[in-house]
């Protein structure tokens, strides 16, 4: 049996879950004496038990929550007793906590749900079950709190658990165990109640004591994520990392992973020795019989049971950002050691919590939950989630503003990753540009509507063209007529017209042309998406930077004047931000510089940058 | 399902999981510094660090803080212990607070803290252009602390904003920053203070000699025994030290850290002492009692 059990503790204020930790921590003598003075002042000065023992300010150590009275974000308790150590994710219940509360699970290998036992099965107790039950805890103990309430009526508990029981089954929570307890008055949290002797059940206390959990990680294929090669000097190369499931020997075969490699294990190096064995949960560091290319983010693995390797998933996510998920947006994947680039290509529904009804979606906001369909720069190695949560589970960062904006679990591979190859062709783009003479690249016009970007890239195109190149200009305007005529103005869908219009200029530099892209293109992550479709140096970011109200003054298509009397929604500059490009090749002010002045001074970046041969 | 194998102890997953910790942020940031403030669990991050970067040496130097009034004690077993690993230390006081002749007698604990700890480490931080700190801190310490992440997020001027914390899953740490901000890192975030001194026990790992009880000379201030470290500390009339056996739980500057009566003067008395215990380890931290979200305040401001 586990040493040490990690738990997460789910509901709300009102029903008793800072009590029953307290008392948990109480008991167990995790509470000294001048923390025990502290809370008898707190609780006198801000309680909420008319000056009795409130702990919930003894779980709640943020000052905001003490203010509000609310749990808002995780709190982690240790206590322990003669059989086991535990560590208690403390997680608030409220929907507007989610993510909250996903995090504290994510770690944990049972949960303790607790019901008012006035009040039975509740819309929270479904969404903290589902929830539970999505990042992977199987196992959960039914706290019936309050019991001494309702007289500790047997039927009403028995009425409770036969509710929840055909609840959880639907979604796959088997294990239930189920205990009437008064957290309040101490029946059977960790003493034994007499005056529930119908129950003859474990205290929660013996409960967690005793309950097997750990579902023989130790049996699964071997898998460890490499974090760091250690490479102290010639003689000695070591791939450090922690073991995510099963064991492994000195003479074990190990497979590396997305290679494909084969090599055997020949140390198990440890500052204190060499191990003969290592089981899940070591961190080790390992040595191979002969070298083989290995860096940060390879997985070695059984080759009796390798993982999977793809770079298309369907996955389950849960979306943590104040900021909406845009699809098509390219965002940071991390999972296991490696992060890459990717995208969320569609998403297919959203799911209500609450109710379970799955919904259209074309974005997400904070602490919405949905399934959706994955896209990576590179293949991974990776198991489904429910079969390896450290190689299935990942979370997804924002390139800007570097925040963890999403959790994700892996569901499965993507059929269609497996089965379309890229077609090699051999005429290629430095053959085509060289027939034209010039180096194929994108200028990317970005400014505010009437900055002058299609006037400059006019008056450019004529230059150009004039000088005998191949050119195309790509108009924003013109693009929504055809291509883009399916999108509107939302967020959502301007990344996707700007997808759409990076991708297609992608397509006209392989064909050898130097293209114009004239686009306010707003957002700072789809110009660095259309910049890292191509290849360093081949793409030109054009500042035309105007000041709004100078642009406003201009507003030569009358556009401004609507969007202020509210007829046009999400206007660039007025009801939706403009996001200035930090470091442009070129920016242009058009107070000082007129177009004709502006496309010489790209001709001449152009030139200086020897994009132009000569004839 | 991952997790762990049955048969691991509570120490070995903790071990782990601390060492996992510490090659993440040497394998993700460019310019790690692990704070070594010299008391007990400086001493098994430390060790750890020799463990997790085995045969090699931790790569990353080793940076204290130093007020000018910790125990001298503390400061000749760091320079040994240093020298013994062969280690980088880079030792920083704050040069304005020296010229300004800032003091806990002189200036009060909390402007004292304030100029010689928290402003100390900014500019150290700062100086080193480090974007990731490890510190010793546990969740088990103070309840602000049980609510903050293991890779702690800090804005261009250290702060520490508790309402815009980044969700922490699984053992998928998120290292990203801008120039100019930081993490603090805090590997022993799980460790509870018994776990600690099972630890020091179990690996034998040499701590700083005014753990362990003995006689010492001590005056009894607002009912906290300060030991009379030096010189500097005033005496009051009619004050005289008087030899007592005694401990410290904590260790920080002299005048500000209250020392317990005690006769264990081994690992496992201490642990056997612990036990039965009825205060908290900071309950000797005169710092920490001036309000109950000092804390939180203090790390708001840039205070590890």
């Amino acid at each position: 049996m586990a040493h040490l059990l990690r738990f997460i503790t789910c509901g709300s204020v009102d029903d008793g879950k800072s009590t029953l930790i307290g008392r948990l921590l109480y008991d167990s003598k995790m509470v000294f004496d001048d923390q025990l003075s502290a809370l008898e002042r707190d609780s006198k000065a801000v309680g909420t038990q008319n000056g009795a023992l409130d702990f919930a300010l003894l779980m709640d150590g943020l000052a905001a929550e003490r203010e509000q009275g609310i749990t808002i974000d995780v709190a982690y308790r240790f206590f322990s007793t003669g059989a086991r150590t535990f560590i208690v994710a403390d997680t608030p219940g409220h929907e507007q906590y989610t993510r909250n509360m996903i995090t504290g699970a994510s770690t944990a290998d049972l949960a303790v749900i607790l019901i008012d036992a006035r009040r039975g099965v509740l819309t929270q107790t479904r969404r903290h079950s589902f929830l539970v039950s999505l990042m992977g805890i199987r196992k959960v103990v039914l706290a019936v709190n309050k019991m001494d309430l309702i007289a500790y009526d047997q039927a009403a508990f028995d009425r409770i658990c036969a509710d929840y029981r055909a609840f959880a089954r639907q979604i796959g929570l088997d294990a239930v165990s189920a205990i009437p307890m008064s957290a309040l008055k101490g029946d059977n949290v960790t003493a034994r109640s007499t005056a529930m002797n119908w129950y003859d059940g474990p205290t929660l206390i013996q409960h967690l004591e005793t309950v097997e959990t750990v579902e023989r990680p130790h049996e699964a294929p071997f898998r460890l994520c490499v974090q760091w090669v250690n490479r102290p000097d010639l003689s000695f190369r070591g791939f450090a990392g922690t073991v995510a499931s099963g064991e492994i020997r000195p003479g074990d075969s190990v497979r590396v992973l997305p290679s494909g490699r084969d090599a055997r294990v020949a140390r198990l190096v440890t500052h204190d020795g060499d191990l003969t064995h290592a089981a899940a949960g070591q961190s080790v560091t390992l040595t191979l019989d002969h070298e083989i290319d290995i860096a940060r983010g390879d997985v070695l693995a059984s080759p009796l049971d390798p993982p999977a390797v793809a770079d298309q998933f369907n996955t389950t996510i849960i979306w943590m950002s104040e900021d909406p998920l845009l699809p098509g947006r390219p965002y940071l994947v991390k999972i296991g050691t490696k992060t890459v680039t990717g995208t969320v290509t569609s998403l297919k529904h959203k799911i209500n919590v609450n109710t379970l009804e799955h919904l259209a979606a074309k974005t997400l906001t904070l602490n919405e939950i949905a399934e959706a369909n994955i896209q990576l720069a590179q293949p991974i190695a990776f198991d489904p989630y429910d079969k390896n949560r450290e190689t299935g589970g990942f979370i997804v960062i924002d390139r800007m503003t570097n925040a963890t904006v999403d959790a994700g679990l892996i569901r499965f591979a993507l059929r269609r990753s497996e089965n379309i190859h890229w077609q090699a062709v051999e005429v290629d783009k430095p053959a085509r540009a060289n027939l034209k003479h010039q180096k194929a690249c994108v200028l990317w016009f970005t400014g505010l509507s009437g900055a002058g970007k299609s006037t400059i890239a006019n008056a450019l195109e004529k230059k150009l063209f004039g000088l005998g190149r191949h050119t195309y200009l790509l108009d924003g305007d013109n693009v929504r007529h055809g291509l883009n005529r399916d999108l509107g103005f939302t967020d959502a869908d301007r990344v996707e017209n700007i997808r759409r219009v990076a991708e297609v200029s992608k397509l006209m530099v392989d064909a050898g042309l130097i293209v114009l892209v004239s686009f306010i293109s707003p957002f700072r992550a789809e110009r660095e998406l259309a910049r890292n479709l191509l290849q360093p140096g081949e793409f030109f970011e054009v500042f035309v930077d105007t000041p709004l109200v100078e642009a406003e003054k201009r507003d030569p298509k009358g556009l401004y004047k609507k969007a202020r009397r509210g007829e046009i929604r999400n206007f660039t500059g007025i009801s939706s931000p403009y996001e200035a490009p930090q470091n442009p090749e070129l920016r242009i002010d058009t107070s000082r510089a007129s177009a004709d002045e502006a496309a010489d001074l790209i001709l001449r970046l152009l030139t200086e940058r020897a994009m132009l041969g000569g004839h | 399902m991952a997790g762990a194998h049955p048969d691991l102890t509570n120490l070995q997953r903790l071990e782990a999981e601390s060492i996992h910790i510490l090659r993440e942020v040497v394998a993700e940031c460019e310019r790690p510094v692990m704070l070594y403030s010299i008391g007990k669990d400086s001493a098994v991050m430390l060790h750890l660090a020799m463990k997790a970067f085995y045969p090699a040496k931790p790569p990353f130097p080793l940076l204290h803080v130093d007020t000018t009034w910790k125990f001298k004690e503390m400061i000749a077993f760091r320079d040994q212990r240093v020298r013994e690993l062969g280690l980088d230390l880079l030792v920083h006081t704050n040069p304005e607070g020296i010229a300004q002749g800032v003091g806990p007698f002189t200036h009060g604990s909390s402007i004292h803290t304030d100029v010689m700890k928290t402003q100390a480490l900014k500019q150290a931080l700062d100086k080193g252009r480090f974007d990731a700190a490890f510190g010793g801190a546990r969740r088990d310490e103070e309840k602000s602390r049980a609510k903050e992440r293991i890779f702690s997020f800090r804005s261009a001027q250290h702060r520490w904003d508790p309402r815009q914390q980044r969700p922490e899953l699984w053992r998928l740490y998120n290292t990203r920053v801008h120039k100019g901000e930081s993490i603090r890192v805090f590997p022993l975030s799980n460790w509870t203070e018994l776990d600690v001194w099972q630890y020091i026990h179990r690996e034998n790992i040499p701590i700083v000699p005014l753990y362990f009880a003995k006689e010492r000379p001590v005056v009894t201030r607002d009912g906290a025994l300060i030991m009379v470290d030096d010189e500097r500390l005033p005496l009051q009339p009619g004050e005289r030290p008087e030899f007592r056996k005694v401990r410290f739980r904590t260790l920080g500057c002299y005048p500000l850290t209250g020392a317990v009566e005690s006769d264990a003067d081994s690992a496992p008395a201490i642990i056997s002492e612990m036990l039965r215990t009825t205060t908290s380890e900071r309950q000797g931290r005169v710092i920490d009692h001036d309000s109950a979200a000092s804390m939180e305040k203090k790390k708001q401001e840039g205070y590890f």
